[in-house]
């Protein structure tokens, strides 16, 4: 069967269609951000009316949105419809850290539907295509967002979930999986678990396509997932704040994600002057969604380090890339997917008295899989009881694993053992190939 | 009723003991007795010494972690099944155990332990006429 090769007519507008389509929702962006409290403050205290946005450069007078503008307004303090027009929200994990909450009108969830279905179709998938997505649902976008999109797409969806790899191999035989999502860690121990089941992926599944994201790694790291399981591996970038997987996403090329500006005005900013960087160069994605109803957000600074790919790309789509995310200009730790601020780990530790106040995260791979390690220096006292200190690490661990949801090694060191740079405590050790 | 037990915590990385030996052989501190828990990530040294109250404040300087606890030690007739009859009296007032150790001192065996119930446990010992060993008694033999 033949297919038309865009999934949208805005994907292969030309750069001024582009453009002139960003001003008029830009502008539209803006008047309906006037409906939420916190924006209408924050015209108002830089002397700006919607009307003062003319031209798409006039962008850069409006001041930025911060996670921490998402925090103070938590829950509902930046919506710019009633809530009864909400449909849905996704919020961000933990309990301790303050968490950020997005909310979706039907439209919302329609449109972030059809960015998703537009980066699969992108890569070829088609109705034909049985497509199994690994990630967790519920609040993880990464679930829910590519379902909508794949069913948008038509494809057959195997909402396997995280977890359970058997189950997962099961499915792919059973119902000749061709496309899945998976973060790349998890990829390569769907490969480990099939080479101990003696299942070849080559002969013995129908896989072709996989969808990577969520995770930073590097180009090495997909060589070898492509290689492992015989696939086409495609980059996918998204974050919650801008719905969740869709924002960008690697055309056939596999040379840098197109960043679909017909959802997003694009900038890349010096992460400390917040002047934008020349380009090419790396610095802060900085966004502004185009199409949101329940939640727009002007000028969000995503703190991912990354640089625009010059040049045009041969697959015909004007719409810019971004390279591979380059890191972080926050402390925010990337680990299986999951985002962990090492603050909410340090919460968990002070509350335990039989810790000092020293530990050390240590990010690693490990047989190709993310992991975390967690030495907390403990207090001299406790030294002597054998099970008191089994049951101290395995409290710790469980109180961890429900902060981040994620369960990382604990391991007791004494007390002054670790690392100090210039007197201040080295908190992340990250020795994970990534970038 | 009780003698004086450092516990040094050890990371699993070749040369912690060895500098904690090092640390003890410096101010002629002696070893009576020491025995190792291993565990799959740390080690805790437990050792009856000479002049406790010292070797803690060494260690402690030299930025070790230890602790230093008190212990049973009680002295049982060089025959078989004296630790069985002995731990047997504890067994039988639902004492339990926590770690045990033994070493042989002019003739006796000594066992070194600590149970989850103190208080029950020096109670047991007044009762049955256990021959404790005090801490004056360990380094007198010195």
């Amino acid at each position: 069967m033949s297919y038309q090769k865009f999934f949208h007519p805005e994907e292969s507008y030309s750069r001024s269609e582009i453009e002139a389509l960003q001003l008029e929702r830009l502008q539209a962006t803006v008047k309906h951000c006037m409906n939420s409290p916190f924006y209408q403050e924050r015209f108002r205290s830089a002397g700006l009316t919607p009307s003062d946005i003319r031209t798409l450069d006039d962008l850069k007078k409006i001041p930025f949105t911060t996670k921490q503008d998402l925090r103070d307004t938590y829950p509902f303090g930046m919506a710019s419809v009633p809530l009864d027009q909400c449909v849905r929200l996704h919020s961000s994990s933990g309990t301790t850290g303050n968490p950020t909450v997005i909310l979706h009108t039907k439209k919302d969830l329609e449109e972030w539907a059809n960015a998703v279905a537009r980066c699969l179709w992108m890569v070829g998938c088609r109705p034909e295509d049985v497509f199994q997505n690994t990630s967790g649902y519920g609040m993880f976008t990464g679930g829910l967002g590519f379902q909508y999109g794949a069913e948008k797409v038509g494809m057959l969806t195997v909402p396997a979930a995280a977890g359970n790899t058997l189950r997962q191999l099961k499915f792919f035989t059973d119902f000749g999986t061709t496309v899945v999502h998976a973060i790349p860690s998890y990829a390569a121990r769907l490969y480990e678990v099939m080479c101990e089941k003696g299942i070849d992926p080559r002969r013995d599944t129908k896989l072709r396509t996989l969808v990577i994201g969520a995770e930073p790694h590097s180009e090495d790291t997909r060589k070898r997932i492509e290689e492992m399981l015989g696939v086409k591996a495609y980059n996918s970038f998204g974050m919650s704040e801008m719905c969740g997987p869709g924002v960008a996403f690697e055309c056939p090329e596999q040379n840098g994600m197109h960043i679909w500006e017909d959802y997003y005005i694009v900038e890349i900013v010096d992460p400390d002057t917040l002047e934008p960087v020349p380009d090419g160069e790396v610095g802060e994605l900085v966004l502004t969604t185009l199409k949101r109803e329940a939640m727009p957000l002007l000028r969000y600074r995503t703190r991912d380090l990354t640089r625009i790919l010059p040049g045009e790309c041969p697959c015909g789509r004007h719409h810019i890339r971004l390279d591979r995310m380059k890191g972080r200009s926050d402390d925010m730790i990337i680990l299986k997917g999951v985002n962990i601020f090492p603050i909410q780990i340090e919460t968990i530790l002070m509350q335990f008295q039989e810790l000092a106040s020293d530990y050390l995260i240590t990010l690693e791979t490990v047989d190709g899989n993310d992991a975390m390690t967690v030495d907390v220096e403990m207090k001299d006292m406790y030294i002597d009881d054998y099970s008191k200190l089994q049951a101290l690490s395995r409290e710790i661990t469980r109180q961890l694993r429900d902060e981040i949801l994620i369960t990382p090694k604990v391991r007791l060191v004494p007390k002054n053992s670790l690392p100090k740079s210039e007197g201040k405590a080295v908190r992340v050790v990250d020795t994970r190939k990534k970038y | 009723m009780t003698v004086h037990q450092l516990s040094v915590f050890l990371e699993n990385k070749s040369g912690t003991l060895v500098s904690v030996l090092r640390l003890l052989k410096k101010e002629n501190i002696q070893l009576i007795a020491s025995t190792i828990a291993d565990t799959a990530d740390y080690g805790i040294f437990r050792i009856i010494c000479s002049e406790p109250e010292k070797a803690y404040s060494v260690l402690k300087e030299a930025g070790v972690a230890v602790s230093l606890c008190e212990v049973f030690a009680v002295a049982l007739d060089d025959r078989p099944g004296q630790a069985a009859d002995a731990i047997e009296m504890f067994a039988g007032e639902g004492i339990s155990i926590a770690y045990l150790y033994s070493f042989l001192l002019n003739g006796k065996g000594v066992l070194i332990f600590r149970t989850d119930n103190a208080g029950k446990a020096a109670e047991v010992i007044a009762s049955k006429g256990l021959n404790v060993i005090e801490e004056k008694d360990l380094s007198r033999l010195l």
